[in-house]
């Protein structure tokens, strides 16, 4: 396994997208730090690139990534190695090169733009998104052989957590407003990774003092040590299922 | 005989002070040593209390006397009643330290109290852990200048105003630095009065805070990290320019809460990091003009109740919403301010953007109705929600544009 990992990650550093990645996270995060002042400012606008951007690419990448070494993966079936082995090691050299990346890109500007534990708190919530959306890339990529179906289906993964979840969730919270719906808000957002780690990082900023009563009950879960870890649990929890499914899935699939 | 008007007031004038104005040195010893010696003073004498303790309370100064405190005179309450009860005109009080007058929750213990008089000095004194601070009662044309107010307060049930006013007119209130109290600086019914150069900063409520009080002018003060921030209320006429609201920072804090307030001017303030940088509630026909709103969560929230303003010549810069309201027509002016999430342009090179702003924030609304919506705060689903309203209004107020939004921010000096 340790091998595979091993050539799988040289080949992916190698790869012309991860550097350009890597160069843009770079460009965004000091072009930030270069047009405002504020750390906090600073740390709110990388929130949102990270949001935007680690989802996509995690996915989009991926997909593609594993179609495209398709053959290579047959031919290493017919080594006798386990396929639950295979499929750990893809993932694994896929988040370790990916989250690596991240880290590196959004960690400078991050260690530069003075944000203290909150910087910190944010980098280890990307990396966690890193995990989840690759995860949930592999399910997307193993389920359809079609690359287009899987394509389709994790861009609108995609655009199902950044978009469309939260504005169901405004259609259900303009709908529901006489009711006493902050607790209930609290729980749908665990059913979104991306909302989960957004709250989590603005609750340790001074943006959560905006947010008023409903601000109040996040901030009773969110700012307090069982609290984010819980979050922290959760996020893994994202990463850890999807995963786990996909070995199941590929384990009983037909190559 | 009317050429000898003017002496002989001049004469009535001097006369108090020729014949038998003493002064009188105090020293710390058993007894009340204050008391006494007022007590034995004529009317005009000065009283100069020397370094060391007065352990006293309860001092009522009754006729009109100068006590003088040099360096090192401390008159310590012990934790009981009030310290110097003022009753007569004409008394000045300076450079004392007063400190340790106990809690009461039948009776509002100040330190210094005026009752009912007029042209009292109160100046350069300290006042350390007293449950009020100075409180004037029905009193007028009084000074109180250059003091240092510290309460000791930690809950807002047990905690007193550094400077209380009830009634009063042409009250001047100067160069006074007021903290951890309940209110820096309370008045109710206090009419042409003038608050100028105070620095109110960690108090548990209002750094300043007004009800039913025409005609007073606040200048070049300073309002600091205050529990939720400065509220004036039912008056009128009031002028408030060149004062600081500075990092009033939490779930239900204000820069300036107005509610209820008419004809006033607000103008050469600095509004910086409040969750809301200005609160309007039925507030009718206020100039805000040349103010700076930086960094505030909300730079302004004005409700539907509002009529008339007029807000010109304003730099908001980094504010996360820049006007709020909660009413689909807008009664009031925006001219010619500088929005710093302007996103128009101006071809024509003359400063002024070619495009109308429209300062209200779309998620700022939702979350008016929806309070819960702010779990939504900077998801991608919000800015994309903003960018098409701009485009195409639909919930945000039609009316409610700047048509002469300003290129770059008007260069005020604040410092």
């Amino acid at each position: 396994m340790g091998k595979i990992i091993q050539f799988l990650a040289t080949d992916l550093v190698k790869n012309k997208t991860i550097i350009f990645y890597l160069l843009f996270l770079w460009v965004t995060g000091f072009g930030l730090i270069s047009l405002q002042g504020q750390s906090e400012k600073i740390l709110l606008a990388l929130l949102n690139i990270s949001i935007l951007v680690v989802p996509m690419v995690c996915l989009v990448f991926s997909i593609i990534y594993f179609y495209n070494m398709y053959e290579f993966l047959l031919l290493l079936h017919a080594q006798p190695l386990a396929r639950s082995t295979l499929l750990v090691s893809f993932y694994t050299s896929l988040s370790l090169v990916l989250t690596g990346v991240y880290l590196l890109g959004l960690g400078l500007p991050v260690y530069f733009s003075d944000a203290g534990g909150v910087g910190l708190l944010l980098l280890l919530t990307g990396s966690l998104w890193n995990l989840i959306f690759i995860g949930l890339a592999l399910l997307m990529a193993i389920w359809a052989s079609d690359r287009t179906k899987g394509m389709g289906f994790s861009l609108l993964i995609w655009v199902y957590f950044v978009l469309l979840f939260d504005g169901l969730v405004l259609l259900l919270m303009y709908n529901f407003n006489e009711y006493p719906i902050e607790k209930l808000v609290l729980y749908i957002s665990f059913l979104n990774p991306l909302d989960l780690g957004r709250i989590l990082v603005l609750m340790q900023t001074d943006a959560a003092a905006l947010m008023g009563y409903s601000g109040a009950v996040f901030q009773k879960v969110f700012s307090e040590t069982w609290g984010k870890g819980l979050v922290l649990v959760l996020l893994l929890l994202w990463a850890l299922i999807p995963f786990s499914v996909s070995i199941r899935w590929f384990n009983k699939k037909d190559l | 005989m009317s050429a000898w008007k003017p002496f002989i007031l001049c004469l009535m004038t001097l006369v108090p002070c020729w014949g038998n104005a003493k002064t009188i040195d105090l020293y710390p010893g058993e007894g009340r040593v204050i008391s006494d010696a007022i007590l034995l003073a004529a009317p005009y004498d000065t009283l100069v209390l020397k370094e060391g303790v007065y352990r006293e309370n309860s001092i009522a100064v009754d006729k009109p006397l100068v006590l003088l405190g040099e360096e090192g005179a401390i008159v310590d309450g012990q934790m009981g009643d009030e310290i110097f009860v003022i009753v007569s005109d004409d008394v000045s009080l300076e450079n004392l330290t007063l400190k340790n007058v106990g809690v009461s929750y039948l009776k509002d213990r100040a330190a210094i109290r005026l009752n009912r008089v007029s042209n009292v000095t109160i100046r350069n004194n300290h006042l350390l852990n007293t449950f009020f601070g100075i409180y004037l009662q029905k009193s007028n044309e009084c000074l109180v200048d250059g003091n240092t107010i510290r309460g000791a307060a930690e809950e807002e049930s047990r905690a007193g105003n550094a400077i209380h006013i009830w009634q009063g007119n042409r009250i001047r209130v100067t160069h006074n630095t007021l903290s951890h109290h309940r209110d820096g600086i309370y008045f109710e019914f206090v009419d042409e009065s003038y608050i100028a150069f105070n620095q109110s900063r960690d108090n548990m409520r209002y750094g300043l805070h007004f009800m039913f009080s025409n005609d007073d002018t606040y200048e070049n003060n300073v309002f600091q990290n205050n529990g939720s921030g400065v509220a004036v209320m039912f008056s009128n006429r009031i002028s408030m320019e060149n004062n600081e609201f500075l990092d009033n920072w939490g779930g239900a804090s204000y820069g300036l809460l107005l509610k209820e307030i008419s004809d006033g001017t607000i103008s050469g303030n600095r509004f910086q990091s409040n969750t809301v940088g200005i609160y309007a509630e039925g507030a009718n026909r206020l100039v805000l003009s040349q103010n700076l709103l930086q960094n505030n969560g909300k730079a302004m929230d004005i409700k539907g109740n509002c009529m008339d303003n007029r807000i010109i010549e304003n730099n908001f810069i980094g504010n996360t919403f820049e006007v709020l309201t909660n009413s689909k027509s807008n009664l009031n002016h925006f001219e010619g301010n500088y929005w710093s999430q302007y996103s128009g342009y101006d071809l024509d090179r003359d400063g002024v953007g070619d495009l109308p702003h429209r300062p209200v924030n779309l998620f700022a609304l939702i979350t008016d109705k929806v309070p819960a919506a702010h779990m939504l705060l900077h998801s991608f689903l919000v800015s994309s929600l903003e960018v098409a309203e701009r485009m195409f209004p639909q919930f945000i107020p039609e009316q409610l544009i700047d048509s002469q939004p300003q290129i770059s921010p008007y260069p005020y000096d604040f410092d």
